[in-house]
């Protein structure tokens, strides 16, 4: 078989892999290496679904002795198999790397054998390019549940972020639709990399040169749409992991129908997009906006709200916090205002140093006041000739995509502006208000 | 200040856009107008030539250095490279402003001049980002070679980034819209203006090469999530024509005139 032909099949098998990340690690070049990493990380281009593509994702191997009902490696399915040579994919990551294709390698695998012998496969691949080629990009590298500690240890010397997929977001699910693996060996190993995290970080407070270990740690992903796991089970699952194990990040990816199966939803279900979009809207909540999963969702509200998002639902439900005063707030008062994200409060604080702000001076920064208008104030004023009803505030507040939504689930005429009253109760009706007792 | 009824022209030059600065605090002018080489045209308006002095961009640049802060100095820098049509001008009042207000003329966002070139300042650094990712060498006899029309002058700013990233190699950056090129090759680099740059046709190993990135790229998108809008936003379509896995050909898709040819090996003569 061609490395051509390999790389198909490869890539292909690795497609539905979320993790496309190369951040987290500052490494300058050095003379006699190739290649460097930076912290931010560098988009090399993007796929015709939207994604980036910064790392050459592939497997090792699509051979898989699993039998996961969602994958499309299940040893069950009929596909095409192969298998790169450890020589092989260095030299390709090696080209590719060299034309600034990529940012470097990610790799995973399906299971050969045994989870030891795929384990010591994927390490020589790391070998190779980190010791023979000198290679100095970004490598992220899965860890396969149930190998030997020591195989993944040595791997977490060798490559910047590792991570263990979750699968599915709850143990009933997992057993449900993948009996060859538990949820015990899956947190295992992610015990095992933060732990090694930990006694790194405490090393290289006594030695400068010690070696480094995962450096830009690790992160996890699972599989949204494919189970009845509701939002709030999926979100407090992500906010311990964070917690718990320190992870950078939890990928969400919407179920794709690959197979036919009577614990799957139906071959013609379409990805839950929109649900995927919110997690993440709320998982960006959580890491730099210093919200808490208890505050987004509760028991009796499992879901997010289809028509509008995590932050905006939140502000409806605490008129009390709003207005802001642009001119006075701290920083994580301002980033609570609907609209206002990191970027815009840093430039708000960096802005009112020199001279005070007023609205026209916002729009200046870049801050869209689409939705702010309604919660800030600028030197204790509104901004000129702003009206404020509940259906106008509502009507500002739903996306775009939202109001898309609406429109398909109902006839078109309940949208109309000259019945606004009635377009009120019905996006009301769709989206049920939590009051707090 | 008021505007005065005169239009400074200058020769292009950092420096020469400094003297611009010093002349008019000298004459007590705030011109209308800075034209560089290119810009000029024939008015009706009076023209003052701004001879350029290395002495006097210095004195400006110490002063600021010193007076203010060295981050204005590299703010202005920057300004200098955008592609914003008034830069001159707007780095003139910025420099005003830097005198009269200090180092807190940075924060001064909401302020029209300093605001103005912040933001253009901000499209130049986007714009290195994303071309970090999005050069694309060609390998021809061991010499990588990459061209990009980007709208700032990006290269130096983005040369740093790969000389850091390939100690070891030789390779040429080709800036087509600003007509000059960054050379490298083990531990040093140079930028130079250059026209008419030429790429060798490619080799085997090269096209091979391309076509594993070709197919690479068309294989890793998940057809049920197709999202051209999204690709768009991201990778907007002015990049596109020097990106290896868009081009239907994998061959040789930097050369176009090929008449005007200046092969790699002038180059590295020269």
């Amino acid at each position: 078989m061609t490395t051509m032909e390999k790389l198909k099949i490869l890539t292909d098998a690795a497609k539905y892999d979320v993790a496309c990340t190369s951040s987290g690690v500052d490494r300058s070049g050095k003379k006699g290496g190739l290649g460097s990493t930076q912290f931010s990380g560098i988009c090399h281009s993007f796929a015709a679904d939207g994604r980036c593509i910064s790392l050459l994702k592939v497997l090792y191997t699509n051979f898989c002795i699993c039998d996961c009902k969602y994958c499309v490696n299940r040893r069950s399915n009929d596909v095409k198999r192969a298998s790169f040579t450890p020589r092989e994919l260095a030299e390709l990551t090696i080209g590719f790397y060299k034309r600034n294709y990529i940012e470097g390698l990610f790799l995973s695998s399906g299971i050969i054998k045994n989870p030891d012998y795929t384990c010591e496969q994927m390490l020589k691949v790391l070998e190779l390019l980190r010791e023979e080629y000198h290679f100095r990009g970004y490598i992220h590298v899965k860890a396969i549940p149930g190998a030997d500690d020591q195989l993944l240890k040595k791997l977490g010397m060798l490559a910047d972020r590792m991570s263990v997929n979750i699968e599915l977001p709850s143990e009933e699910s997992l057993n449900r639709l993948c009996p060859d693996k538990n949820r015990k060996a899956i947190f295992h190993p992610m015990g095992l990399i933060s732990g090694g995290i930990q006694v790194h970080t405490k090393e290289l407070v006594q030695y400068r040169y010690a070696p480094k270990f995962v450096p830009a740690g690790q992160s996890t992903q699972m599989i949204i749409g494919a189970t009845k796991d509701t939002d709030y089970q999926i979100l407090n699952l992500a906010e311990s992991l964070y917690q718990k194990y320190q992870l950078k990040r939890v990928f969400f990816s919407a179920y794709v129908p690959v197979a036919e199966n009577a614990l799957l939803p139906p071959l013609q279900t379409k990805p839950p997009l929109l649900r995927e979009h919110r997690l993440y809207q709320a998982d960006w909540l959580l890491r730099y906006y210093g919200f808490e999963a208890r505050e987004l969702l509760d028991q009796e509200h499992p879901q997010f709200n289809p028509v509008i998002d995590p932050k905006c639902n939140w502000a409806l439900q605490h008129m009390n916090f709003f207005p802001v005063e642009v001119n006075c707030a701290d920083y994580h008062t301002l980033l609570r205002v609907p609209g206002v994200g990191p970027k815009s409060a840093k430039a708000i604080l960096q802005a009112r140093r020199a001279a005070t702000l007023d609205f026209t001076g916002l729009k200046k920064l870049g801050v869209v006041l689409k939705r702010a208008q309604y919660f800030l104030t600028c030197s204790g004023r509104i901004i000129d000739g702003l009206r404020v009803t509940p259906d106008i505030v509502l009507r500002n507040l739903i996306s775009q995509q939202g109001i898309e939504l609406l429109k398909t689930e109902e006839p078109p005429e309940q949208l109309s502006f000259f019945s606004p009253t009635e377009s009120f109760e019905q996006i009301r009706q769709l989206m049920p208000i939590r009051i707090r007792g | 200040m008021q505007e005065t009824n005169i239009i400074y022209h200058y020769d292009g030059s950092f420096d020469g856009c400094i003297c611009c600065v010093f002349d008019a605090f000298y004459r007590r002018e705030n011109p209308m107008k800075i034209l560089s080489k290119e810009e000029r045209q024939v008015t009706l308006f009076p023209v003052h030539e701004v001879q350029t002095d290395f002495f006097h961009a210095k004195r400006v640049l110490n002063a600021l250095y010193e007076k203010v802060s060295p981050k204005v100095v590299r703010f202005i820098e920057e300004g200098f490279l955008s592609c914003e049509p008034e830069k001159e001008k707007l780095i003139l009042e910025t420099i005003r402003r830097a005198f009269r207000d200090g180092a807190n003329v940075l924060n001064n966002l909401t302020d029209d001049s300093v605001g103005k070139l912040y933001r253009a300042v901000k499209f130049l650094k986007n714009e290195t980002h994303l071309l970090c990712g999005f050069v694309r060498f060609s390998e021809q006899n061991h010499i990588l070679c990459a061209v990009i029309s980007p709208k700032n002058r990006v290269l130096p700013l983005l040369a740093p980034h790969f000389c850091r990233r390939y100690p070891e190699e030789h390779f040429l950056i080709y800036d087509k819209t600003h007509q000059e090129a960054v050379i490298y090759q083990p531990y040093e680099s140079i930028l130079i203006p250059l026209e008419n740059f030429q790429a060798f046709p490619a080799d085997e190993e090269e096209k091979n090469f391309r076509a594993l990135w070709k197919c690479f790229y068309d294989t890793i998108a998940i057809e049920g999530r197709l999202n051209p809008k999204c690709r768009m936003n991201h990778m907007p379509k002015r990049y596109w024509s020097h990106l290896t896995e868009l081009q239907e050909q994998t061959e040789n898709f930097n050369d176009e005139n090929s008449e005007k040819t200046l092969s790699l090996k002038k180059i590295s003569e020269s």
